[in-house]
């Protein structure tokens, strides 16, 4: 921990403080990026495919082109620009190929969003319609249409990813770890099943909107609802070979994110049609249906898990296949393998592991980053899974997983040593299992049961994640010390509603003993003036950014000490300071106020010393590492946040229609910094979460074509979906290089809520499920396929299931009551 | 088409574009950007306002539905650069997260306050049932507005163990 204030004296770090950007966003006055105007500002609208796959037979713009009010239209055939971060893949507008439904084919700018609209309208195109490969799981057959056959020429960060030209394979993560064939000789069971996730939308109430603006001498100013300004940045630079200096990246305030808004997105388009425009800005602000597909969702998951176990409860091997289902362009979507690949078994311990996780190119609207990044989806197989071992043992699910969890001294599967300072992920299930009394029905529960007729059900779930980043990822905050003794913070943190900016102020506030209202981080960010930070993902911002807020409060301190020292000709280590001043420890008259040193000390006959103050805290993450390409061995994680979730459900068997009657979460963060944020991010999470389960998911027709991109068709969770009890845990194991011991928070509450309702409906009634989300109907057709009543449930008795031949793999994602069939084995 | 409305209290008189609904017409016209646009086809409520007395969602209204009508918006909340009771509420309870819903959220549960000065907390969910919520979940809005009401015993808080 780089600072060691004795909790006592903590007036902020800890407590519930309000935000520091509340009264803006409670007045409107708040600026988001579409209540910017610009003067000339031109209005930009895009032309989608209405085919998963096709070739540009023919495409003629010249009408659109003569439209009065029209300033530029662009084609594919402009732009020779490819864009990526990790896999450059991505073409600006669709070259000749159109890859997924919805992607972007012409773009026009002109003097109103209404005549873009008609210029759209006058574009003639001509498509020659073509199969689409649309089930990942077919990657192996060697007849499926190739998504991208140029995929050998593409350029790709080596040391981390590893595509497979000639096939849709956009990378295979591989992790081995101890011996797993030795492991499942060892076991007394095997036990397979395969679980499904489909795309799903982040869904942030702003959509992405951006305006460019390309001046002659090629710079650029970009305005725009992006998380990462830096990253913007750079991948600008890079496809289209500008001084990173000439290229200006500014984000307004943003109306949430969650990974969608993470890389690069309209931004490139916009500028093209500024520059095309003699200069004009131009503004794209996507609709809420270009949300669903024109800008990328959530990859699809198809995740199988054997598993190797012990009479005992002891896994000893596990063998994991993940098939990503990445959609049309996987610049994000390797790297969500990637994580999800080296975290695959949850928060559990196994010795003998082996997982190949997949990219796999498909005809559909392309995955991003998503909070949880991976794991919301992988930990829906894996914490239904987890029961589905525990029943076939006969071992109650909470104690098989406690079982098994990572703890002091247990190795994850990268290999890395979990120590005390880790964190528990038992402390969480213990605390979520108490607070929903878990393992029976209270006698209030028991009434309500006999009341409703509904059958209540309990389960409790455990989660894990480290922020999925490069090694290499640091970040600086600088301080810089006003007139009046206050300071203003610069940094690229963006802070897309999380409250991140309101932690470091409370951290700030701390170490410089001044009270909260002195300290001022503007929400909006600038790469001309706030240094970089590589992204805003990940979990990472509260951990890295807190610390690099500490040293530069420490380093502001620092220099004031320095000015203290000459000016009262006292060392620098018998100096004290308070909120006012800097003062000699023995001696508080003799002091210098902050006022007086802010823009350089003057001495009472003028002479003055040492100039403007300003602190700087540079911090990176220590000691992480690639990890081996062949086993998946090495240092990936930054920090490991463990969480739990206990979870209540009441299920009418005669129509499948549930309620949630509780959730408890809890995780284990370190050291709370603000706990009405911290709350507020397990709450809203959570319920993110549960719209996962329970609503949300793209559906196809055969064709590719998406049928649901609206929210009349695509349901996200209401004020009438929550549960009706809700609490939240911290547990406070202090992380050892964490700001006052804390860690991040920001992604964890969505992650396993899945899980845990698919479990609590499966105990109150039964009714098996494998596929998200699990809507009524799919809990109705559940328990039609009960199999002698609650058989599933109890899953395959060993000796019964020792007949059980292969696993039976689950056929479809379109077909979850097939994978509900039992499928475990058991040898001997 | 020549309308006349009253915004928060003021009489603005303009000419009105058949086509263009309120929501528009009160961001570009009168530079009202605080009313926000999620989906504009009236299913989130970001761009919910109060219009002679009952909320709507200002992206289905035309400009021109709107003539003589009285309107509030985000920005007739606070009075005299004074926070509301129920933005204090708000405020205090960890209400806001990204805040780009907040405004459709406030004008919701403030046309619920003046009609329920006690709603329940059943009440306060179907008031704001048509405001969509990426960030919250809604949990610290409903006790931002029993707040508000005078009617949260204890803040609600974080369990530390």
């Amino acid at each position: 921990m780089l600072d060691n204030t004795p909790k006592k004296d903590l007036k902020y770090v800890g407590k519930d403080v309000e935000r520091i950007d509340v009264v803006e966003k409670l007045t409107g006055q708040a600026l988001y990026t579409a209540d910017l105007e610009f003067a000339g500002m031109l209005h930009g609208k895009v032309l989608r495919s209405p085919h998963a796959k096709a070739r540009i037979k023919k495409i003629d713009v010249s009408k659109a082109k003569k439209l009065v009010g029209v300033h530029a239209v662009l084609t594919g055939n402009d732009l020779d620009y490819r864009v990526g971060l990790y896999l450059v893949d991505k073409y600006i507008l669709a070259r000749d190929t159109i890859r997924h439904f919805g992607e972007a084919v012409a773009a026009v700018a002109a003097e109103t969003p209404a005549i873009a609209q008609q210029a759209l309208d006058l574009i003639e195109i001509e498509y020659e319609v073509m199969t689409p490969f649309l089930d990942p799981k077919q990657v192996f057959d060697k007849k499926a249409p190739l998504v991208h056959p140029d995929l050998g020429s593409y350029s790709y960060v080596e040391a981390v990813f590893t595509p497979v030209p000639g096939t849709n394979i956009a990378n295979h993560t591989k992790l081995r770890k101890g011996n797993v064939e030795k492991g499942f000789k060892e076991a007394d069971y095997v036990i397979e099943r395969e679980y499904t996730n489909p795309n799903v939308q982040h869904v942030p109430m702003e959509t992405h909107i951006a305006v460019g603006k390309w001046d002659t001498g090629d710079r650029i100013t970009i305005h725009t609802s992006a998380q990462s300004p830096f990253t913007v940045r750079n991948l600008f630079a890079h496809s289209f070979k500008i001084p990173h200096c000439n290229i200006r990246v500014i984000t307004p305030y943003l109306g949430g994110g969650f990974g969608g808004k993470a890389g690069i997105h309209l931004e490139p388009l916009c500028c093209c049609l500024s520059k095309l425009s003699g200069g004009r800005p131009v503004r794209i602000q996507a609709t809420r249906e270009e949300e669903f597909s024109l800008l990328p969702c959530r990859s699809g998951l198809i995740y199988n898990i054997k598993t190797g176990v012990k009479k005992n409860g002891k896994i000893v091997a596990q063998k994991m296949t993940m098939y990503w289902d990445a959609g049309a362009y996987a610049d994000y979507a390797v790297n969500v393998t990637r994580a999800s690949g080296f975290s695959a078994s949850g928060p559990y311990e196994i010795e003998n592991a082996w997982v190949d996780a997949y990219t796999v190119y498909t005809n559909k609207p392309f995955g991003t980053a998503y909070r949880g990044f991976g794991h919301v989806e992988f930990s829906w197989g894996m914490e239904r899974h987890m029961n589905y071992v525990a029943d076939t043992l006969g071992i109650d699910p909470l104690e098989f997983r406690k079982i098994n969890a990572l703890r002091p001294g247990s190795k994850t599967m990268t290999g890395e040593e979990v120590v005390a300072n880790t964190g528990s992920v038992t402390k969480c299930m213990d605390a979520v299992a108490k607070s929903i009394n878990y393992g029976k029905l209270t006698a209030a529960e028991l009434a309500r049961e006999k009341k409703t007729g509904m059958k209540i059900g309990k389960s409790v779930v455990a989660l894990q994640k480290a922020p999925a980043m490069p090694p290499f990822t640091g970040t600086v905050m600088i301080l810089k010390l006003n007139e009046d003794g206050s300071v203003t913070g610069s940094h690229s943190l963006t802070d897309y509603g999380m409250g991140t900016y309101t932690s470091l102020a409370q951290m700030i506030a701390d170490v410089l003993r001044w009270p909260i209202e002195r300290i001022r981080l503007p929400i909006e960010n600038d790469t001309d003036r706030d240094p970089y930070d590589w992204q805003t993902v990940a979990s990472k911002g509260l951990l890295l950014s807190g610390n690099a807020a500490i040293l530069a409060a420490k380093d502001l301190l620092d220099k004031c000490y320095d000015v203290a020292a000459q000016a009262l000709r006292a060392q620098k280590c018998d100096l004290d300071h308070d909120a006012e001043k800097v003062f000699v420890r023995h001696h508080p008259k003799s002091h210098v106020t902050y006022k007086q040193m802010a823009v350089g000390y003057a001495y009472p006959n003028g002479n003055a010393i040492c100039g403007p103050i300003i602190g700087i805290g540079r911090y990176i993450a220590q000691g992480l590492t690639n990890l081996d390409k062949e086993t998946g061995q090495g240092n990936p994680a930054l920090d490991w946040t463990f969480g739990a979730h206990g979870l209540i459900v009441e299920v009418c068997e005669k129509t499948g229609a549930f309620n949630i009657i509780k959730v408890a979460s809890a995780y284990d963060i370190g050291q709370v910094i603000n706990e009405g944020s911290v709350r507020g991010q397990a709450i809203g999470g959570m319920i993110q979460g549960l719209g996962t389960a329970m609503c949300e998911g793209y559906i196809y027709n055969d064709k590719g074509q998406l049928l649901n991109p609206s929210f009349t068709d695509n349901k996200i969770p209401t004020s009438l979906d929550i549960p009706e009890e809700i609490d939240c845990i911290a547990i406070e194991t202090p992380q050892i290089d964490g700001p006052f011991g804390a860690r991040g928070v920001g992604e964890h509450s969505m992650i396993a809520v899945c899980g845990a309702l698919g479990n609590a409906i499966e105990k109150a009634t039964g009714a098996v499920l494998t596929h998200m989300p699990i809507r009524q109907e799919n809990v109705w057709k559940a328990l039609q396929n009960r199999s002698g009543k609650k058989a599933a449930a109890k899953a395959a008795k060993p000796a019964k299931a020792a007949k059980a031949e292969k696993p039976a793999k689950a056929a479809k994602i379109a077909k979850p009551a097939k994978a509900a069939k039992p499928s475990g084995r058991a040898k001997k | 088409m020549k309308i006349t409305l009253t915004v928060n209290g003021k009489k603005y008189q303009r000419d009105a574009s058949e086509t263009k609904n309120l929501l528009h017409f009160l961001r570009e016209d009168l530079g009202l950007t605080g009313t926000k646009e999620g989906c504009g086809a009236g299913e989130c409520g970001a761009c919910t306002v109060i219009m002679n007395g009952k909320t709507v969602n200002s992206c289905l209204i035309l400009a021109v539905e709107a003539n003589g009508a009285d309107i509030m918006t985000i920005e007739g909340e606070a009075k005299n650069g004074k926070l509301s009771k129920l933005q204090v509420a708000f405020k205090k309870n960890h209400a806001v997260q990204c805040g780009f819903c907040t405004p459709g959220m406030i004008m919701s549960t403030r046309a619920l306050l003046e009609n329920n000065p006690k709603p329940t907390v059943e009440q306060i969910k179907q008031a704001i049932e048509g405001n969509f919520c990426r960030c919250t979940g809604y949990q610290q809005i409903i006790e931002a507005v029993q707040d508000a009401s005078g009617q949260l015993k204890k803040k609600e808080g974080l369990k530390r163990a």
